[in-house]
């Protein structure tokens, strides 16, 4: 019996993982090495990598100074409500992206309930690089709240006993203590949504709009190029698959070297 | 563990069903540009015979689905050169035309753009379809016929490049922007937020739509049978009503 659980685990891995590798693959098959660097030249999609760097850099940046003193507030705290506020923060998760970005017109758009708010400040959201970041951070953010929350809540309580009773506040704590115990996981976290914010699509479409240099991520400038350049479209696709690849290898290895507290 | 069972006599109940019903109607799948949506769902229900699913989208982008390999019952789409490519190619049979539309310039309620020559205006949010979608490239047409001063600018206006109709209508609708290139029947369908602005005559290019039977369908007959309601019968009307001109000839 147990043996035969071993085995079906051996098989459920091998399905997962010809399954989930198989597409990826094909992707490389399909590109050979000289449309791989035509595509490096064409103005558009160099324009779409630069801008999805860019967007899900500043995104990120956000997410990780905002977030991880949220998901640090709701791990140490109980009140009243406070499953309701989890929820609310972790609604993007499962919101269609269209309706993310719909919901970001309703919200933020020229007719929204912040348009003349935001258009007295003269903030401009809609068709501007700075849509695609609050779409980005919309979509992202909970990616890294659920992981940083989870982190610090699992840290061991005699840690952060410790650090009070040696007279260190709370700010100290969080800063000195907290942080850079739970540092794997809050870089697995970050990981997650800059994965996630990366590969946006419907939400910046909808919201930010497309436009080459502005708005046009490489989700976008691929699914433009699928219909008139499926060549181009397809060694995009490849770029973006070895950068995203590249920087998640990247995250791990710093994640190893650097010795748990 | 009740519960469980009680999910699998459900669903070998269903799947026992499925096997009874031993004459179901056949299921016609059409690809079709989103210009198309309302007329096609209201065509559709004037069939008896036939089921109609349809697959909106932008007509490059279907096009491209079925290069790749996707295998509709039917193509229609918002030119005639997209599935004369299919047809050359192999991959569809000689399309017809079957509508014709007009280019508009589409405004939202409460936008500032009364005209055609306002769009060059400095500020002016215009939205496009992108260059491969027919709506984009009737755009670029009409734009090419402008003085080349006037083109700059209004294409400096552009904002957004998306990729479809329902994409333009949607950005005007949320008055996002101030005006937009569409036909005259997305306008029609969208009659409570937009307002059509025409184009002069010397500017209009020729809009017209054509369909084709994907090769190898199974289904040959009932597809036979949409394309013929189009030009002639039920669906026909639906189309006049939904504001689309008829084939010419």
């Amino acid at each position: 019996m147990r043996r035969l659980f071993g085995a079906g685990v051996i098989a459920a891995l091998a399905v997962a993982l010809a399954f989930l590798a198989l597409p990826v693959v094909a992707l490389f098959v399909d590109v050979g090495p000289g449309e791989l660097l035509d595509s490096l030249d064409d103005q558009a999609s160099l324009d779409a990598l630069a801008l999805s760097l860019e967007v899900t850099a500043l995104a990120l940046a956000i997410i990780v100074v905002v977030g991880t003193p949220v998901a640090w507030g709701l791990a140490t705290r109980r009140f009243r409500g406070r499953s309701v506020v989890v929820t609310v923060l972790e609604l993007p998760l499962v919101l269609p992206p269209a309706v993310a970005g719909i919901a970001l017109l309703a919200a933020f758009g020229p007719g929204g309930l912040l348009g003349d708010a935001l258009d007295s400040a003269g903030v401009q959201l809609v068709f501007q690089t700075a849509g695609v970041v609050v779409a980005l951070v919309f979509v992202a953010s909970p990616f890294y709240l659920r992981q940083a929350q989870a982190a610090f809540e699992a840290l061991d309580p005699s840690l952060l006993e410790a650090s009070r009773t040696l007279g260190a506040g709370e700010g100290r704590t969080f800063a000195r203590v907290a942080c850079p115990v739970a540092f794997h996981s809050l870089l697995a976290g970050a990981a997650l949504a800059w994965g996630r914010a990366l590969g946006e699509f419907g939400a910046t479409l909808i919201f930010a709009g497309s436009l080459q240099g502005v708005t046009q991520t490489a989700p976008l400038a691929i699914f433009a190029g699928f219909a008139t350049d499926l060549s181009g479209a397809l060694a995009l696709s490849v770029v973006l698959v070895a950068v995203s690849a590249a920087i998640l290898l990247g995250i791990k290895l710093v994640a190893r070297t650097r010795p748990a507290l | 563990m009740r519960g469980l069972r009680i999910v699998a006599l459900a669903a070998a109940v269903a799947l026992a069903g499925c096997g009874d019903s031993s004459d179901p109607k056949p299921t016609v799948t059409v690809s079709a540009a989103s210009s198309l949506k309302k007329a096609f769902e209201a065509c559709a229900a004037t069939l008896p015979r036939e089921d109609v699913r349809f697959s909106f989208a932008g007509s490059d982008e279907l096009a491209a689905q079925i290069r790749q390999g996707a295998r509709p019952d039917l193509y229609a789409a918002a030119n005639t050169k997209l599935p004369q490519q299919l047809a050359s190619a192999g991959l569809l049979e000689p399309p017809v035309v079957f509508a014709g539309n007009r280019l508009v310039l589409a405004i939202p309620a409460g936008s500032h753009v009364a005209s055609l020559d306002q769009l060059a205006r400095p500020g002016t949010k215009v939205v496009v379809g992108e260059p491969g979608v027919p709506v984009g490239s009737y755009t670029r047409a009409v734009l090419g016929r402008l003085p080349a001063a006037q083109r700059q600018a209004i294409l400096a206006n552009v904002r957004s490049q998306e990729p479809d109709v329902l994409g333009v209508v949607g950005k005007l609708a949320h008055g996002a922007a101030d005006a937009g290139f569409l036909y005259a029947t997305d306008v029609v369908a969208a009659s409570a937020q937009l307002r059509a602005i025409e184009l002069p005559a010397r500017l209009q290019p020729r809009v017209q739509y054509g369909i084709g039977i994907v090769k190898g369908t199974k289904h040959e007959a009932q597809a036979k049978a949409f394309v013929d309601s189009l030009t002639r019968g039920t669906c026909r009307q639906a189309m006049g009503k939904a504001g689309f001109e008829p084939p010419p000839g």
